[in-house]
């Protein structure tokens, strides 16, 4: 199977080790993986700021890339609901404003075509157990647009089970946001940061190594309070978990 | 304004801060953080358990959903059967293009009566349309007679929720605003009264009593209005309003026009879901019903005001109009993490929280400084579209608030199309989207910007200027990579096999 990658420019620019685990943890599963070199972004924060004539271009310009694919994978929730949820809507608006169906039509396919990296991987790979070591306690958070906007379930929670050496333990209000929110974080600083202090200290009361999620922009909020709190924790990308080997004597030394 | 300040602030506060730095006190105050953290947490779980008793919640959800938009679809059929129902049960309907002529007709109406006092179930109408300065500017005096409204209007503060007015206050404070203030405004605290929760209902039920007995003119809103019968149904929990109903020889009820469902039968859903959503309870303790006058039952006088106050303008806009919608069960406001921070305050509308966020803007327009910034109160986790018991997919109406406080475009006020210009403040926003979609249309110019950023990332600093010290004043900037992920692709010649 020949798959995209939609890695989204956040990663692409800022983490671009969650793009390798991916292409690791995807090869070795026997996917085939591309990554279209002309791909920028979903244009996910131009749309919910308001500005949705400048995120139609993009959208145009996503299909333009991934129109021809069979299936599109992206390892972030909310630049996956973006394409899958928002796109749809998008073309609706434009039909509605009487500029015609070519924004809909341009858009249905990768909206069809697009899965958010543990989707893929149990509903169209059909796997849970990856194949995948790494001895750390661990305590995920769901992020918003993974869990309510694409309905991801216990998707991630069963792949991480599954990770040999892991030890998932429970976070406390893991289903209330962090407080990135995009440009929210931004424009509304003091609450963000409220938010964002809460999920660290509940994190913290974990006692766990690592915090994990499916989306760095969300990791990013978070790591950042994390370390200003100066709590002994790390955000990791489940995407770099789910592609480990690590193993404990690799860790002792 | 009046100089006595008796009730809620006059609707909409011209002045009020934007929410941002509205919330910033909120934030900074750990007392109020506290209450409404234990508070929300508290009724957010009860919520839970209450809904997951039903098995047919979702379908009882769409259900509600269907209702109220085909309702609001045909709402000039409904509204006029109603009027034609309620006339012939004996009551008077009047019609209320906007607060102005709401108040001027309550208070024409409490006027005739000779009557300079009136008692009030909470409600949500009159507190929009700033019913209780109206009156007090016409000598008249409201009394609040709802637990929560009653220590908010002697605390001489703002109601903070929609279902919990003083969701902000704390057993202690409410005891000192008892003591202090229940004297000047009738029966006293009673000595020695302490913060249980006991004492603190008695000292209000005795307090209350005084006003129920004496009133002639009581003044309602309603939970909802059947068409096809003319009743009115109000649904709450103390019994306050049960007495405001019944005892009073006049009754005016204030009530939106959103508020009609067509036949009685419709109250069956909306019975099971608002209660569960607001108080987490299976059915409400009081659940009122009155249709017109009947001799020697019940006021012998009844006038029902419709109110619009922007809420024709809000049904032409196709996207924004399902928050009309709402049945004000504030189960979003509970389950919200913004709210939960910022406290109700800070919206600067009796309407707080996310459906606050989505409504305000829409019956007043986004002119004003407040409720440009409302639909930008919330970072969209969702999580009130998820528990919302008629489907208002809030996260959705409020970008495309957003859409209209940065672009403008044609909108309606006052039944009047009009082109709105975009908000102020948004300029510099505007060229930086501008310039990341450009950027994000060339794809070489992302990748120079990224290599760019990679090559100086050892001089970037640890803080940043500009919008960006929002971000970098409480939270560490991620470190820019040697390499990013496109080039290590090239590189590794599109990486087929893995290889690092």
């Amino acid at each position: 199977m020949r798959v995209a990658l939609f890695l989204t420019c956040v990663n692409d620019t800022l983490y671009p080790d969650t793009g390798r685990a991916v292409v690791k943890l995807l090869t070795r599963l026997g996917v085939e993986v591309d990554f279209p070199m002309s791909q920028t972004c979903c244009g996910q924060a131009h749309y919910n700021t308001g500005y949705r004539h400048e995120a139609e271009p993009l959208a145009r310009h996503f299909s333009d890339v991934f129109g021809e694919y069979e299936a599109i994978v992206t390892p972030s929730g909310s630049c996956g609901a973006m394409v899958r949820e928002l796109y749809p809507r998008m073309g609706g608006r434009a039909r509605s404003e009487g500029r015609g169906d070519t924004l809909a039509r341009v858009l249905a396919p990768v909206a069809d075509r697009t899965y958010e990296l543990t989707e893929f991987l149990v509903d169209v790979l059909g796997v849970t157990d990856v194949g995948a070591s790494y001895p750390h306690t661990v305590t995920y958070h769901p992020t918003c647009h993974g869990l309510r906007g694409l309905g991801l379930g216990d998707r991630p929670r069963r792949l991480l089970e599954a990770v040999k050496g892991l030890e998932l333990v429970e976070l406390p209000g893991a289903e209330e946001c962090c407080g990135f929110g995009g440009t929210f974080a931004l424009k509304n600083s003091d609450v963000s940061a409220a938010m964002g202090t809460d999920k660290v200290r509940n994190a913290e009361s974990t006692g766990a190594e690592v915090l994990c999620a499916a989306d760095n922009s969300c990791l990013m909020h978070i790591g950042g309070t994390m370390t200003r709190l100066a709590v002994g924790m790390r955000p990791v990308h489940i995407a770099e978990i789910l592609a480990s080997t690590e193993t404990r004597a690799e860790t002792a030394a | 304004m009046s100089g006595t300040f008796i009730g809620m602030p006059v609707f909409p506060p011209p002045t009020h801060p934007a929410f941002p730095k509205a919330a910033r006190e909120a934030v900074r105050n750990p007392t109020l953080r506290g209450n409404l953290r234990h508070a929300t947490h508290t009724i957010r779980a009860k919520r839970a358990k209450a809904v997951a008793e039903l098995s047919d919640w979702d379908r009882l959800r769409e259900a509600g959903r269907l209702i109220k938009d085909h309702t609001l679809r045909h709402l000039e059929r409904h509204l006029l059967r109603l009027e034609e129902s309620v006339t012939a049960a004996g009551g008077t309907v009047h019609w209320a293009a906007d607060a102005d002529e709401a108040n001027r007709i309550v208070a024409g109406l409490v006027k005739a009566t000779g009557e300079s006092e009136v008692v009030k179930v909470k409600s949500m109408a009159t507190q929009e349309i700033g019913l209780n300065e109206a009156l007090e500017a016409e000598g008249i005096r409201a009394y609040e007679t709802d637990l929560a409204e009653l220590i908010v209007q002697l605390g001489k503060d703002r109601p903070s929720h929609i279902l919990v007015p003083a969701i902000h206050r704390n057993r202690g404070e409410i005891r000192d605003i008892f003591r202090e203030e229940m004297g000047r405004w009738g029966r006293p605290a009673p000595e020695g009264l302490t913060d249980t929760p006991a004492e603190l209902a008695e000292a209000a039920r005795l307090h209350l009593r005084e006003k129920f007995l004496r009133a002639k003119v009581g003044i309602s809103g309603a939970n909802f209005m059947v068409a096809e019968t003319g009743t009115l149904v109000v649904v709450e929990s103390e019994g306050n309003g049960r007495m405001c109903l019944t005892l009073p020889e006049t009754l005016i009820s204030v009530v939106g026009i959103e508020k009609v469902v067509p036949t009685w039968r419709d109250l069956e859903v909306f019975l099971q879901t608002l209660p569960r959503s607001s108080t987490a309870e299976r059915m409400n303790p009081y659940t009122s019903m009155w249709t017109g006058t009947t001799d020697e039952d019940g006021p012998s006088a009844f006038h029902l005001v419709l109110l619009d106050n922007g809420r024709t303008d809000t049904l032409a806009d196709q996207v924004g109009r399902q928050a009309l919608r709402c049945i004000r069960c504030s189960a979003c406001l509970n389950v919200c993490p913004v709210y939960e921070r910022a406290g109700g305050h800070a919206y600067g509308s009796v309407y707080p929280g996310p459906i606050g966020a989505i409504l305000s803007p829409q019956l007043r327009g986004t002119e004003s400084e407040i409720d440009a910034s409302l639909p930008y109160a919330s970072s969209l986790c969702g999580a009130c579209y998820e528990v919302c018991p008629v489907a208002i997919d809030i996260p959705e109406v409020l970008v495309h608030l957003r859409e209209r406080v940065v672009e403008g475009g044609v909108t309606v006020r006052q039944g009047n199309k009009v082109v709105l210009k975009p908000a102020k403040g948004h300029a510099a926003e505007r060229a930086a989207m501008r310039a990341a979609r450009w950027t994000f249309s060339h794809p070489g110019a992302l990748r120079t910007g990224q290599r760019l950023a990679s090559r100086t990332r050892r001089l970037q600093p640890r803080t940043l200027p500009g919008p960006g010290k929002a971000w970098s004043g409480t939270r560490d900037l991620p470190a820019v990579p040697a390499e990013p992920f496109r080039d290590w692709w090239q590189r590794t010649h599109g990486g087929k096999d893995g290889a690092e």
